[in-house]
């Protein structure tokens, strides 16, 4: 059986290295971005001068090779799914007999007059980087219109070459569709710290050009004209799907899939940034661009791939086979990001606008940089997320609380289980239970310490003991 | 130029080694207020930075002159076999049986360290305690190689020199001071078709030289800080045989978070792949691992910590 990966991004690489964990496959893996799987969210990395690109491949180049993983640098623009046939742009073709979309995203661009000038980009692949590193050298303005993960990220960028910014976020604060008004608050006086002009309630108009066709200035909703060599877009990412317009697969922004990852083509799966769940979980979002649900994904492809496979020439009929199959369940909420000096964690369900029944003790320190936020159920009390600033917790500690539904008050005095900062680092879980204590009147003591051998206790403790 | 220091410690002119010993301290003293600066929000760093200059400037610079002002042997304390491999020379150990009950103290502390000390202080930390706080060559590859680390080699290839390497130099210094002591008892040079005298020039040359000296420090800007102590050090061996086979110490990673960056990876001065097993969610149990603690110190989300479980 030969299997077709359309992506070296993190879905497909971990769907390649799933299946051919379990089997003897041939597996193709297709790119046109680059010859070698990368990890996408280092870019900004490479362009600081952290490390240098070989820096951020996972694997050595001798891997794909050893696992018998056949790399094609390739640009598909059409697929046959009854013959089963890719067609690249150089006029090649390649076969397939399962064959999983991974293409990913691309830079959203909301149809501003001027968006395709040279000089007007996103940063989503390494080609989006080396645009970035051409247009760098003398550049003495940049605005980057798009309040989001990506934007600070190319703000950080730019700062670290000394390059001034201008931020125009179209939000009254940096990323509160995502982040509460404190923590959002706490990121835009770090955003000023760093000395990037942070323009809140503002969105880009036009992008005005010279006649050779580069960038000059942009114009904002307020009329204001800026200068710049470099515009960067990161006002989202979409499904990478426009090649697939004119095959006959069901699409709405990005392929629409089942929980097994199915398409509406047999033998035609897709997973992550390019694919939309046709029935996410409650509390999710149909498309979830990020790392980890694109990793998630490609393990479960695999499985599903596999199982099936097994069941071919056996007497299963195609409904027990469908019941072999493991549903996508992306399990509870999890991400992080940094925002320059900030690091950021999140674990289950933290709103900026939460529902009646949403509670939350909020700690912060008096220096602004540090904050931890666990929310709770009222009345019932049980943990619901937890969102921190610049301390790191456990993942699996807090995935536990939170799926054990444990009360906040046995949380509390067993917060220290959870924190994951370096040894010899200050603890502020002690200040957490205070806090709660003084606005709740009680008097709960603390009753675990930050150790390693009750952290593992703790989780192989059953559930509800 | 450094004879009045040199005077003012052991009451001697400054000899080439003193000088070495200066600049040496010098360099370790310097560059370690750089990384306190550089790491001036992470107190992991700062008490490490501030114990490997302690310990160089106390233990093998000021200390071991003071004694020989005091006419007692040259001693370093926290130099331990088989790193300090004359410890079993004949002459050493006359020395130190020459010098009254401080020589007898000496020759115990150091054969304590070595049985005692080193497998238990590892089994509860990790060769942490030695390799990145209180060694001098790790102090200097701490300090004054910091801005060498991301150089060190992570190709699997280099992983398995280096376990060939390492513990070939282990074997080394143990059938070399086996030799050495058979000769100090039996008084016999010579055995089987071995020189014990030879044997013992020729690791003091070819590794106590060339390899920790010359290569060690020299070869900072082309294979990172730690060459000596990844590919040469036997005591580094010991150590790590005890820290992969019997220690709690262990880098623990952070459930999902991981997003295979590579920081880890490329700032580890001992060449370990950090990241093949942080995106795979598994403890790291490597006999490498000198616990510096940067590979959490650079990663953007949170995932690494240095634990003893």
């Amino acid at each position: 059986m030969h299997i077709a990966i359309l992506g070296n991004g993190i879905a497909g690489i971990t769907a390649a290295r799933h299946i051919r964990k379990k089997s003897d496959c041939e597996i193709t893996v297709i790119s046109a971005e680059s010859d070698h799987f990368f990890s996408r969210t280092a870019l900004m990395y490479v362009y600081m001068g952290h490390m240098r690109f070989e820096d951020i491949k996972p694997y050595e180049d001798w891997f794909w090779g050893k696992n018998r993983i056949n790399l094609v640098n390739g640009f598909v623009t059409n697929i046959d799914y009854r013959k089963k046939t890719l067609f690249f742009n150089d006029d090649t073709t390649c076969s397939y007999d399962k064959l999983i979309l991974a293409t990913g995203s691309m830079t959203h661009k909301a149809g501003w007059p001027g968006q395709d000038l040279d000089g007007v980009h996103g940063l989503y692949s390494l080609q989006d980087l080396q645009a970035m590193e051409r247009h760098s050298e003398g550049l003495k303005k940049a605005v980057i219109v798009g309040g989001g993960l990506i934007g600070i990220e190319m703000a950080e960028m730019f700062h670290s070459r000394h390059i001034p910014v201008t931020f125009l976020v179209r939000e009254s604060s940096f990323w509160n569709t995502f982040l509460p008004r404190e923590e959002s608050a706490m990121i835009n006086r770090h955003i000023i710290d760093h000395g990037i002009d942070l323009q809140l309630e503002t969105e880009l108009k036009e992008i005005w050009g010279d006649r050779s066709g580069k960038l000059k200035l942009i114009i904002t909703n307020k009329g204001e004209k800026i200068e710049c060599g470099f515009a960067g877009i990161t006002t989202g990412v979409r499904p990478n799907i426009d090649f697939l317009h004119f095959t006959p697969i069901e699409y709405d922004r990005g392929i629409l899939v089942n929980d097994y990852l199915e398409t509406s083509v047999p033998d035609v799966y897709a997973i992550g940034d390019c694919a939309q769940l046709r029935t996410p979980k409650p509390g999710r979002r149909p498309i979830e661009p990020v790392w980890y649900t694109g990793r998630m994904m490609g393990e479960t492809v695999a499985r599903n791939i596999l199982a099936e496979q097994s069941a071919v020439g056996s007497t299963q009929s195609p409904v027990t086979n469908h019941q072999s199959l493991v549903t996508y369940d992306p399990g509870i909420w999890f991400n992080s990001a940094k925002f320059f000096d900030i690091e950021y964690q999140v674990y289950g369900d933290v709103q900026p606008n939460p529902p009646a029944n949403h509670r939350s003790i909020y700690w912060e320190h008096p220096e602004g940089r540090k904050s931890i936020r666990i929310v709770y159920d009222q009345p019932k009390g049980h943990v619901l997320g937890f969102n921190l600033m610049g301390i790191r917790y456990r993942h699996e500690v807090c995935e536990q609380w939170i799926r054990e539904q444990t009360h906040i008050e046995e949380v509390l005095p067993n917060l220290s289980l959870a924190n994951f900062d370096p040894e010899f680092f200050r603890e502020y879980e002690p200040a957490v239970l205070q806090l709660y204590n003084a606005q709740t009147g009680k008097n709960i003591q603390p009753a675990s310490r930050r150790s390693l051998t009750q952290v593992l206790n703790f989780l192989k403790r059953p559930v509800n003991a | 130029m450094v004879d009045p220091v040199s005077k003012a410690l052991n009451g001697h002119e400054a000899s080439q080694w003193f000088l070495y010993g200066v600049l040496y301290t010098l360099a370790v003293l310097v560059m370690g207020l750089r990384m306190l600066a550089k790491y001036r929000h992470n107190r992991y760093q700062l008490i490490r930075t501030g114990s490997v200059m302690f310990f160089q400037t106390a233990f093998a610079f000021l200390i071991p002159e003071i004694l020989v002002r005091l006419n007692y042997p040259y001693y370093d304390f926290k130099n331990i076999w088989p790193l300090n491999y004359s410890f079993f020379f004949d002459w050493n150990l006359h020395n130190l049986l020459n010098s009254g009950g401080l020589g007898i103290f000496m020759l115990v502390w150091g054969i304590v360290l070595i049985v005692i000390a080193v497998p238990v202080i590892t089994y509860f930390f990790g060769k942490r305690w030695y390799c990145s706080w209180v060694c001098g060559c790790g102090g200097l590859a701490e300090t004054l190689g910091d801005p060498f680390r991301q150089l060190s080699n992570k190709k699997l290839s280099a992983w398995k020199v280096e376990r060939w390497l390492i513990h070939g130099v282990l074997v080394f210094a143990v059938v070399m001071t086996a030799l050495v002591l058979y000769t100090y008892f039996s008084g016999q040079s010579q055995v089987l078709f071995l020189n014990s005298y030879t044997v013992r020039g020729v690791y003091g040359f070819l590794i106590g030289s060339i390899f920790a000296g010359v290569v060690g420090t020299g070869f900072y800007p082309f294979m990172g800080s730690r060459v000596w102590c990844r590919f040469g050090c036997p005591l580094a061996a010991y150590l790590g045989l005890v820290q992969r086979f019997k220690s709690r110490f262990r880098i623990t990673t952070n459930g999902g978070q991981c997003i295979s960056c590579g920081n880890c990876s490329t700032y580890c001065e001992m060449g370990i792949d950090v990241r093949a097993y942080a995106q795979r969610g598994q403890d790291i149990v490597r006999a490498s691992c000198v616990g510096c603690g940067v590979c959490s110190a650079v990663c953007p989300r949170g995932v690494l910590k240095l634990e003893n479980g």
